[in-house]
This record gives C-alpha cells, structure tokens and sequence, in this order.
C-alpha cells in the first residue's frame, strides 16, 4: 500500500483532505469554555507552592518547615529527603549519541542545588495562597559553591566540576566530517567566517506548565490530568521512576494552552507532584506561576557557533566547517536529552545546499543555569542562522545577489533520493520551486528597485532569504534506538456507532494546532461519512492506542496516515458487510456520504446506519461466519527514511533606524513544502505562527543570566516576546512534494516557521546595513547591537562573561536574590 | 479593617455575593468562587492580557483589580459576553480563520477586540494591531487575528449600512 | 504569584481617608488603579498591613478649568484624560502623550495621580508635568501645598511627598497661541517602558524658539530637564548646526545609568537622537519616512 493519495481521483467525493476545514474545538475555545488543568476542580484537591534555589550552586545544610506548617490551611512539607524512597533518581542520556553523560536527577534534590529556580521543597495546602505564605516561612541554610556560568570556559582544568563524579562538564561532544575539508579550505577562491550567537530562550506558553495528579489509594490508580505533549511517555516514565505497573498509570490531557516543546519534557517538580499524590492519596494540584516558570521551563539555544565556508571561482560551496558550543544545565533533561539541539546543528547545518566537505563539531557542555532541552525547531533555527548567514556572506564576497548564489548551490530538484553530505537522507525536495514561487510572492525584483530608491532618501531597508530544511515524522532513529521509551510509531482506532457515526481515537494529542481537525477530516475520506459525524478522541492513555503524542511535526505524518489506514480498513469491512447484505460484490459498491452506493452510478442503496443498525442489532440477519469488525485499528510507522524532511524558504523585508538601532518589520513571506497539504488553513497559522516566535528570538528573546549565574529575567517586562503591534503580515505559500512513505503524503510543517524567520531578519537587517559596512551576528539583534554594528556605540559581550581580573562587570541592575532585572529594580525600588 | 470582606456584586447580568480575601484578584474570584473558568491569568502582572475583563462597561485587566474593590459593580465575562450573542460575529471570524488555536489568550484576545469595534467601528489593520498589542498571543502570530477582527468590522458596518 | 495578605478598607471621602490613613499604622499603602501596585504584590515585593482603597473619594476626582489652568483630579484615569475635551484643547501634549502609555486595559484603571506618586523614571507623565510647568496639589491630614512639577520628582520611585501625604490633583498652565509641544519616545514595543523619551515645549515666534523646555526621560534618575540643551536652542533660529549644538550640550545635562537595554553611552546617543528629532518636530521640519 504505497499509493499516494491523488486529489483529483474520482474516488475521493468525501473529499477533506486539502481543504481549509475549521476547527471542531474552536467553538468551546472562542467561548471561554475549553478544559485546561487548571479549570479541573476535584473533591479534596489540594494545591502546591515550591520554594525555589536562590542560588545557581550550593549545598543544602538545613531545611527547617516548622514556621511554615503554622500557616492556616497548610497540610504538609516535603523536601528532597521526603521523597527519596519514593521515587528512582533517573539519567538523562541516549545510547547512540556516543559517549554522552549526565547525572542522575530526582524530583526534588535532596544534597544540592544546581540553579537558580531549582525546587527544593513543596509546601501543600488547601489553596495557592496559603501554599505562597507558607514557602515564605521556609527556612533554608544554603552553603554557597562556585557556579559555572561560562559556556567558553566550562572546559578549563580550572573551572568547578559540577558532578565530581563524571569527571568534567562535558555532556556530549560529536564530529562529523566528510570529504577532504582542509584541502577544501586550502584552494578555496574565497573564504568567509563569522562568529554567530544565539541568545538562550525560553517557549513562554500563555497555559504555564500544568498537573493534577490523583491517587486512588483503594485501586492504587494513579491518574494524572497534565498539559502535556505525550501522554503516552509520561505514562511510561511516571511508573517506571514510582514503582508502579504502567496500567496502573493513566494520563489524560485536556485542552493545553500551547507547548511548543516546553511541554513534552520530564520536570522534576512535575513528577515531584505525581509522587505527592500518591503519598497522600488524594488530588494534587500544581500550575507554574509566570515567575516560576522562567526559571523552571527548559531553556533552549545558547550557542556560540563558529563557522567558515570555502567558495571556488564558480561561485559554487566547496566546504562548511562549524564549530558549536552551547551550554545547557546540570543535568540533561529527561528523557529526550539536552544533546539532540547541538546534534542537530551539526546534522542539518548546510542541508539545503549540493557541496562534498562538511565538519561540524557540537560541544555540549553543562552549567549552573535552568536546564535546556528540544524547544520548538530544535537546532534548526541555528543551523539555519549560520549556512544562510555565511551564504550571503559568501554572495557579497563574491558580487553575486544572494538569489544567484543560491540558485547556483541549492541541491536541484529531482535528483532524489540523495543524502547530504551531513549524511541526512532527503526522499523529495523542491528548493528551486520553492525559491521561484517566493520571488514571485515577495515580487523581489520591485522590492530591490524600492531598497536602492529609500537608500537615496536615507531610509535603510533590507530583504533576507533563509533556504531550509526541517526534519519530520521522525522514525526511531531519533530516539527510541537510544534506549528512550519514546514511540515513534502512532495508532488509531476507527470505529462505526449504531447510528453511522464515527468515532476515531489516536495516539497523537491536541495542543491548538488542529490535531482533532485533521483527524477528522482524513477519518471523514476514508471511511466516507460528512464530516460532522466524525468524533475524535485524543490525549488519554487508557482509551486510546499506544502512540508518541505530538513532537517533531509527526502528528499528520504519523498519526494521520494512521488513520487514514485505519478509516479505510472499516470502509472495507463495511462493504464486505453490505456485500452480503445487498447481494453484491463489495468491489461494487461504495461508501459515500454516509450512505453504500453502487460504485458505478453513484446510485443510494442503504445509509450507513441501517448497516450499523444491523451489524449491532439483528445480527441474526447476517451470514454466520461474516466478519462485521466495524471497529479497526491501524498502526503506522515510517520504513525507509529516519525522517520525512521537508523544506522551505523565507524571506523578511524589514527597515533599520540607523539612528536607533530599531528594526520595524515590514512584511514576510514562506514557501513551504510539507508534502500533501491536508488543511491549508491550519498549516498556514502553524507557519506563520512558528514565523513570529523566530522573529521573537531574532529581535527580542533573552533570558539572560548574571556572572553569578541569577536569572536577570523574571517577568514579561524583562522578557520580551513579539506583540501584534510589530510583527509584520506573514504571506504563506505551498509546494507540495508528497512522500511516498504513506497514503496520505503528509510531512510535517508545525516547526518550519521558527526554523528559517531569525536567518531571514539577520540576514535582512546586513542587508540593510550594506553601505555602512555594518554586519550583526549576535541574535536577539537588539537595537544596542544594531549601534554597536554601526559604530555609534561601544559594543558589549554577547553574554555578561564573568569579568577577567580588574575589569567591571557589564551593568545590569545587581539583583537581590531572586529577584532582578529592569522590572523589579522599578518595584523592588518602590517598596 | 479586616482580611476578608463580603463583597456584592453583578456577573454576567446575575448578582453575587460573596465573602472574599482581600487580596484576591478578579480573576480567581471568577474561577475560584464563581467557577467561571473562561478568564485566566496568563502572567498575573498585568502584561499579557489573558486576564481582560469588562468591568463597568471598560476593559480592565482581572489580575490587576481586587474583587473586594467591586462592591456594586458590573463584571462581563467572555461566557456573559459570548450567551449573549454579542460578539458573536467576531467568535465566527476567529474560528473561520484559525485565529484561535491553543484558546488560552482568546477570551481576553475577544474581549479586547470588542472593545476596539465599539469605539473605533472602521479600524485600520494598524489600528487593530495597536489595540491588542497587549493581548500576548504564542500560537497565531497575531496575522489572523488581525484578519478576522478587520472582517467582523467589515461585516458590521455592511450590514449597518453606509 | 499570588499577594500576601493584607486588611482592606475603602475611604469614602478625603477625611475619612485621612482618618483611615492615620488609624492604620506605616504599613499601610494607597490602592487607586492599583495597575503598580497590586503588580508589585504579586511578586511579594512588600507586604502592606492595609490598603486603603480611595478611588471612591470624590474630593480626587474630576477634570475642570481653573483660572487659565487645568486642574485634573488625582483619581482621573489615562483614558480619561486622554479623552477628555479640555484637556485635548488645553493641554494636547498629555493627550499625544497618553497613546504611549501601556495598553487600554491598563489606561482604563491607572489614574494621573499613581502615576506621578509612584515616579518611575521611564513614565511619560512625570515628564510631560515637568515640561509643562505642572503645580502638584499635595493633601496631608492637615494641610495642602503646591509642589512645582521640577521639584516633585527626587530620584527613582521618589517624590517630594512626606508621611501621608497624598497627591490630591494636578494643574496644568493652559497652552497659549503660539505654544508647539512633542513627546517622543523609543520604547522596544508599543507600550513598553521607554528605552529613553523626551518631551519638548517651547513658543514659537517665526522660526526661534522661547522658553524652551527640554525634558527627558529614561535616562537618568528622574525626569531630567536638559537646561544645556535648551539654552542653545532658545532664542535664535533653530538650524542643523544649533540642533548639533544642543544634542552635544546634553552630556552636561545627562549621566544615565545603564539598564537591560544598553549601556550608558547607548542612552545618551539615544537621547541625541530623540533630542534632535524633537527639536525639528518642533518646528514643523518633517523626517524622511516612506510607508
């Protein structure tokens, strides 16, 4: 079964697929009633604070709860200790990314904290409030250790080992080289090198991170209700770190506000939360506060990249080498590790384009900062940043506009399969379609004539391309051959009630992005009902079939193809019911509508739900050994490609206030290949979507840290994130070159956005810097920097290094602990 | 002078009467003691919206206001907001154009949408931007929001006649 | 983030405030709009005994023209004045300046008189008040006093106001014929707090400028009132080479500190740039900008 789905087949007349169909959620959601966890109200719930590390590394001497147990309604305390024997520490490492360590890590720590935000303890009582006075009372004696706050010098013999027992600070280090590269280096016409930073962020749900988890002491159930991307995984870690059989385990996910990546991780105060449960054996409630949640949500992107690219008299790449370090947190997180970022980098940096000699280097290293892990684009928004920024370099250094340069080293279409020289296998790409549907899109040659017309009158505008790739529907090979309880198969099951309607379960979850939707519609085609029969369930390991959830755009891909299968295997039984009911062959006839037709006329010959009516009812009437399963269920997992890569191209048009430093957004534009389209509405808000949290990264997002290594971001004044009024409108266009891996064709297109929109605005405001020579590299691309380009103000480092001997320290406002950054200097100073 | 008071006041056309602490925001009196759960607190600090409420007829943020502050006054929520077919158009436009995806910033999104069509009937698409540029959205990217408020607008002055 | 506890009450007119005020001990603190206030309680960065809710005190309400003045009560909210009639023909610099501040849901509760009590040195009104020659209206228990707008405003979050005293109202000098006025800021988002700001006011008689009055904000402790600058521009035509003069006499008039948006230095080139901006705004020389 490798027939791609033809949308123009006659056999298609329920036809959803490919068209723009609303959400069926929506209407609960535009009604302020949706489920979120915290909407969830249960008898005798219970509520939990954590008090929190004020310090990136020290020793735990004491806790002391005694004050914080007077507060009215404050039922318990529980401290790293308390829950030891409740819970296995676990390790955060995958098996095939050689040589990688990390120590073992529990809920709540009970020696030693590792960063600021760290829980410590747990204050439970019977409401938010009451859990807040009391974390207050808490009396903690810390003894302060060294913090290791440097990514560049986390390596040197000097600096403190933060887990004596692994030897150094090194998490994971990989090369991977091909060709002759130095020789490349040698005889290169040209050669162009730059030094690029990506400043660590953090995802910034709108739902902050959400659990009530419930323990049934007479059953011993454990039931967790978790705005969560993986339900599934979760099940599987919770019983397996507390002891319990994993039927004993059940997660169910509601609506979720958002996740992005931030929410398919194990935090360790979430699990703390499980383990409460079940001590208490009764419902625990824990919803992240948005202070906590700076320090508390995994952190993604710090990176330092290094990167040169070697360029023969045709104009033509004869060699990337890239040099990453990035600096995560004390511990890799669980279970899908804090390496896969810098892995990723050093797989997909110069993916789009045909060239033989690739090294790329990632040194992972750890730190006393929040814990870092997959976030939505996963090192593909860095590796995008540096092949694209050195590609215009190398356009400049040559006199080439950045489009004939391209044009000249994107990898052709047709020509596939082929494998990149990173040794990435690519099944069907279309950079040159994609590339030619953008300038029109964009009308480049207008908006070129429109730069040099402003540059006369001193306006500064700037136009910057990102060619990409985007890694999909990953296979095992991501995860699950290193060991990780991470499934990368999904299922679904299809089943027909008495009335003809439909219900569809599915392993793959619902964050906002249309799951639901989707399934709906490839369930509606394949079993041929109207579309408003069809039900779907998501998010709920006991009801529906073991899948992975949604991460890595799997969910169309996978999940969808699933059932697709699934639908189509009940459409089968139905007719070889029918068959037998109408005297027919089943060949003869068809599903459509709801209603058995006669294949040929189109002809009615019986609605769906007198079948059904029969098959559940008058049985009596049918064939003995007739098979009447109008329930199937349909697995799905790729088989020839690790991952279903797409591919895309970006453009941003943007101005520079030279004067200023500020960048005002003019207008952006995607092409996207995501194979078939299965909602063009849904898919065009996921880019544009993942387009505008890449424009927050390129020109706002940093959490940035003290040489002492404190959070200097604790609000949504310090931390700044894209608003309506500075984003551009955002122009998405499609090719469509489907898989043949599937039916249904689908790729995924949920992290496209994100990964080319900072290479476009870098690459756009250097654009717009040209006649001053001027040249940005450090993202965000923060108005200071822009100056510091230009000359007109001095620069400082990309990240507050901890100051050599005899130097001040970059002056940001010295924080009490905790507490800090420009927003609470204005409050703190108030008060 | 006292932590918790008795408050009185009206919700959605219904009137309420509560004893409160006094340091409970709008938002978790709606949740908390009304069991209203279409308003919530995104940041707790005033600045992304997620909390926008209609109190005496102006948007307000929930977060920010104190219930024992609103002994006699008139709380809309987006439930009372929605039953009663006010901004019914606008909710359609959002479905329409997958302007809501998670749903967690569009009750205060809407909230803050109608507000701008009452004052200012023919925005321009600058005009929405500005308004809701305290409305933190994560998931849209804040283009079809903007779309979908520019055609309610469109569809209510066509039918409004010129 | 959830407020530790704290008494409310509610005053129902000036004295009864006052005698709330004085029965409630030092904890105590004023809510109004509450938009700094209860944000600030949120992240537990004080812990009040009681808050004493005046915002139904009808002495601290209203907007009214007094004798060539415009005197607007303390509980008059940012939407409020910048809607307000009187004030957009008497005083158009506060209502260009209210658009900046925040967002609507924000200038629907935040009144004049917290925003001017609690002095952020990135705030658009303290700023407008200096370089309008505001008369701050200060009420304690016992007695009211005028405090000039240029003394009010004594470092960050600081004002001239003693022990329970609160502002009551603020007077605004109506705007004679000739006078042009501008508020410009650099702020990241629309709503942010200013990176750096600067409110100009001056008359303008032909193409020179008299009693001129530079103000900025952002850059320093408090509104700063750049008398260096000004006395450069006042009193002679204003050309590229005076605007030079001027931009280069503010580091006499500035010594920003530096913050999480740039350096000292990047401060006082922003204020150039704003300084400059504003002066031709000033005198109706347009920038290049295209759509």
């Amino acid at each position: 079964m490798n027939k791609v789905i033809d949308p123009g087949s006659v056999d298609r007349p329920n036809s959803y697929i490919g068209k723009s169909v609303p959400r069926p959620n929506a209407k609960n959601l535009v009604e302020g009633r949706g489920q979120y966890v915290d909407d969830l109200v249960l008898s005798r719930m219970v509520h939990v604070a954590f008090l929190r590390s004020p310090h990136a590394h020290a020793t735990i001497l004491a806790i002391d709860a005694g004050s914080a147990l007077e507060v009215p309604g404050v039922l318990r305390v529980f401290t790293g200790r308390d829950l030891t024997q409740h819970c296995e520490p676990w390790v955060a490492t995958l098996a095939h990314l050689k040589g990688m360590k990390s120590a073992p890590q529990r809920p709540l720590p009970p020696e030693r904290v590792t960063w600021v935000g760290e829980a410590i303890a747990a204050v439970v009582a019977e409401s938010r409030a009451a859990a807040e006075d009391a974390a207050a009372r808490v009396r903690v004696d810390y003894e302060p250790l060294p913090a290791v706050v440097d990514m560049e010098s986390a390596l040197l013999s000097s600096t403190p080992v933060i887990h004596a027992e692994l030897g150094d600070n090194l998490c994971f280090q990989r090369v991977n080289e091909a060709g002759q590269v130095d020789e490349a280096f040698a005889r290169a016409h040209k050669i162009v090198q730059a030094t690029f930073y990506s400043g660590r962020h953090t995802g910034l749900t709108v739902e902050p991170r959400s659990i009530v988890a419930d323990y049934n002491r007479a059953s011993g159930r454990l039931t967790v209700y978790h705005a969560t991307q993986a339900p599934h995984m979760m099940q599987a870690v919770l019983a397996k770190q507390m002891g319990l059989p994993e039927g004993d385990v059940r997660v169910i996910c509601g609506d979720v506000g958002g996740s992005y990546g931030i929410k398919v991780h194990v935090y360790p105060d979430e699990v703390a939360i499980a383990v409460i449960a079940k001590i208490m054996g009764r419902p625990v409630k824990f919803i992240a506060d948005r202070f906590e949640s700076f320090s508390s949500d995994i952190h993604a992107r710090d990176h330092r990249i290094r990167a040169r690219m070697a360029v023969d008299a045709a104009g033509r790449i004869s060699a990337i080498d890239v040099d990453d370090l990035t600096g995560i947190g004390p511990y890799s997180v669980y279970p899908r590790t804090s390496a896969v970022e810098g892995n990723q980098v050093v797989n997909l940096v110069g993916g789009p384009y045909d060239f033989a000699n690739i090294r790329a280097k990632t040194t992972v290293v750890f730190q006393n900062k929040t814990p870092t892990c997959q976030y939505r684009a996963v090192g593909h928004p860095i590796a995008t940043a540096v092949t694209e920024g050195l590609v215009d370099l190398a356009a400049e250094a040559l006199g080439l506009d950045p489009v004939e340069f391209r044009r000249r080293n994107l990898m052709k279409d047709g020509g596939y399969p082929r494998t990149s020289p990173a040794g990435m296998k690519f099944e069907g790409l279309s950079h040159e379609a994609s590339l030619t549907k953008l300038l029109g899109l964009m009308d480049y040659p207008a908006l070129r004539d429109e730069q040099e017309r402003l540059r006369g009158q001193g306006i500064h505008r700037g136009i910057g391309l990102a060619s990409f790739i985007e890694l999909t529907n990953p296979s095992p090979f991501m995860y699950g051959v290193g060991g990780a309880r991470i499934s990368a198969q999904d299922g679904c099951s299809v089943r027909i009630d008495p009335d003809g309607s439909v219900v569809a379960a599915t392993g793959v979850t619902e964050q906002g992005q249309g799951t639901e939707a989707i399934m709906r519609q490839i369930v509606a085609e394949a079993v041929g009902v109207p579309i408003a029969q069809v039900r779907v369930i998501t998010g709920d390991t006991l009801t529906t079939p073991y899948g992975g959830g949604t991460w890595a755009c799997r969910g169309a891909g996978i999940g969808g193809e699933a059932a697709l299968q699934a639908g189509l295997a009940v459409k089968e039984a139905v007719l070889k019911v029918a068959g037998a009911m109408l005297q027919a062959g089943p060949e003869a006839l068809a599903l459509v509508d709801g209603q058995i037709v006669e294949r040929k006329s189109r002809q009615s010959r019986m609605p769906l739900s007198e079948l059904a009516r029969i098959v559940y009812f008058r049985g009596d009437t049918l064939p003995p050994d007739l098979p009447r399963e109008l329930l199937q269920t349909r697995h799905f997992i790729t088989k020839q490609y690790p991952f279903a890569f797409t591919n895309g191209v970006q453009a941003s048009w943007l101005e520079v206030d030279v004067e200023t430093g500020i960048v005002r957004l003019l207008k952006h534009w995607c092409v996207e290949d995501c194979g078939r389209v299965i909602n063009p509405l849904l898919v065009g808000e996921q880019v544009r979507g993942g387009i505008v949290q890449g424009l927050g990264a390129a020109l706002y997002e940093h959490c940035i840290y003290s040489p002492e290594g404190q959070l200097l971001v604790g609000s949504m004044a310090d931390y700044l994130v894209p608003m309506a009024a500075e984003m551009p409108d955002i122009e998405v266009g499609h090719v469509e070159t489907p898989t043949k891996e599937s039916l249904l064709g689908a790729k995924g297109a949920g992290e496209a956005g994100t990964a080319g929109a900072p290479a476009a605005v870098m690459n756009a405001i250097n654009d717009a810097l040209k006649p001053f020579g001027a040249k940005a590299f450090a993202q965000p691309f923060t108005p200071e920097r822009i100056l510091a380009a230009l000359g007109k103000v001095p620069t400082r480092s990309p990240e507050p290094a901890p100051s050599p001997p005899g130097m001040a320290s970059p002056a940001w406002a010295a924080p009490p602990a905790s507490k800090s950054g420009g927003f609470f200097a204005r409050m703190f100073r108030r008060v | 002078m006292s932590t918790a008071l008795n408050v009185s006041l009206t919700v959605n056309g219904e009137r309420v009467s509560r004893r409160v602490e006094a340091r409970r925001h709008l938002v978790d009196f709606l949740r908390l003691d009304l069991g209203l759960m279409g308003t919530r607190t995104g940041c707790e600090h005033g600045i992304c919206g997620s909390c926008t409420v209609r109190v005496d007829g102006r948007i307000v943020r929930g977060c920010l206001v104190l219930a024992v502050s609103l002994d006699g006054a008139v709380v809309e929520t987006i439930e009372g907001v929605s039953d009663r077919g006010e901004i019914r158009d606008l909710q359609e436009q959002f479905i329409a154009r997958n302007a809501c995806q998670c749903g967690y910033c569009t009750p205060g999104m809407l909230m803050t949408a109608a507000d701008l069509l009452r004052d200012n009937p023919r925005p321009t698409r600058a005009q929405i931007r500005e308004h809701l540029s305290g409305n933190y959205c994560r998931c849209t990217g804040y283009h079809a929001i903007v779309d979908a408020v520019e055609a309610a607008a469109a569809g209510r002055n066509a039918r409004a006649g010129p | 983030m959830k407020a530790p506890p704290f008494s409310y009450v509610r005053a129902a007119s000036i004295a009864d405030l006052f005698a709330k005020w004085e029965a409630s001990g030092p904890d105590a603190r004023l809510l109004a709009g509450g938009q700094s206030l209860l944000a600030s309680l949120a992240f537990r960065l004080s812990e009040p005994s009681t808050l004493i809710d005046v915002t139904r005190v009808p002495e601290l309400g209203g907007i009214a023209a007094v004798g060539g003045r415009v005197r607007v009560g303390a509980l008059t909210t940012h939407a409020e004045l910048g809607g307000n009639e009187l004030v957009r023909q008497q005083v158009p610099l506060l209502a260009e300046a209210v658009p900046l501040i925040a967002h609507p849901a924000i200038r629907n509760r935040g009144t004049v008189g917290g925003s001017l009590a609690y002095a952020d040195p990135a705030a658009e009104l303290p700023a407008c008040c200096v370089a309008l020659d505001a008369m701050i209206l200060a009420r304690s228990a016992s007695a009211e006093r005028r405090i000039p707008a240029a003394q009010f405003f004594t470092g960050p979050y600081m004002t001239a106001l003693g022990e329970k005293e609160l502002i009551a109202a603020v007077e605004f000098p109506a705007r004679e014929q000739q006078e042009r006025s501008a508020i410009l800021e650099l702020a990241r988002r629309t709503g942010d707090y200013a990176m750096a700001g600067v409110v100009a006011r001056a008359q303008l008689e032909g193409s020179v400028l008299a009693d001129t009055r530079l103000v900025l904000f952002g850059v320093g402790e408090a509104p700063i009132m750049a008398h260096a600058a000004a006395a450069i521009v006042t009193g002679r035509p204003v050309t590229g080479e005076t605007i030079g003069r001027a931009q280069a006499a503010l580091d006499t008039d500035l010594n920003p500190p530096a913050d999480q948006h740039g350096s000292s230095e990047m401060k006082r080139h922003l204020a150039r740039v704003l300084l400059g901006r504003a002066l031709r705004r000033l005198c109706g020389v347009e920038e290049a900008r295209a759509a």
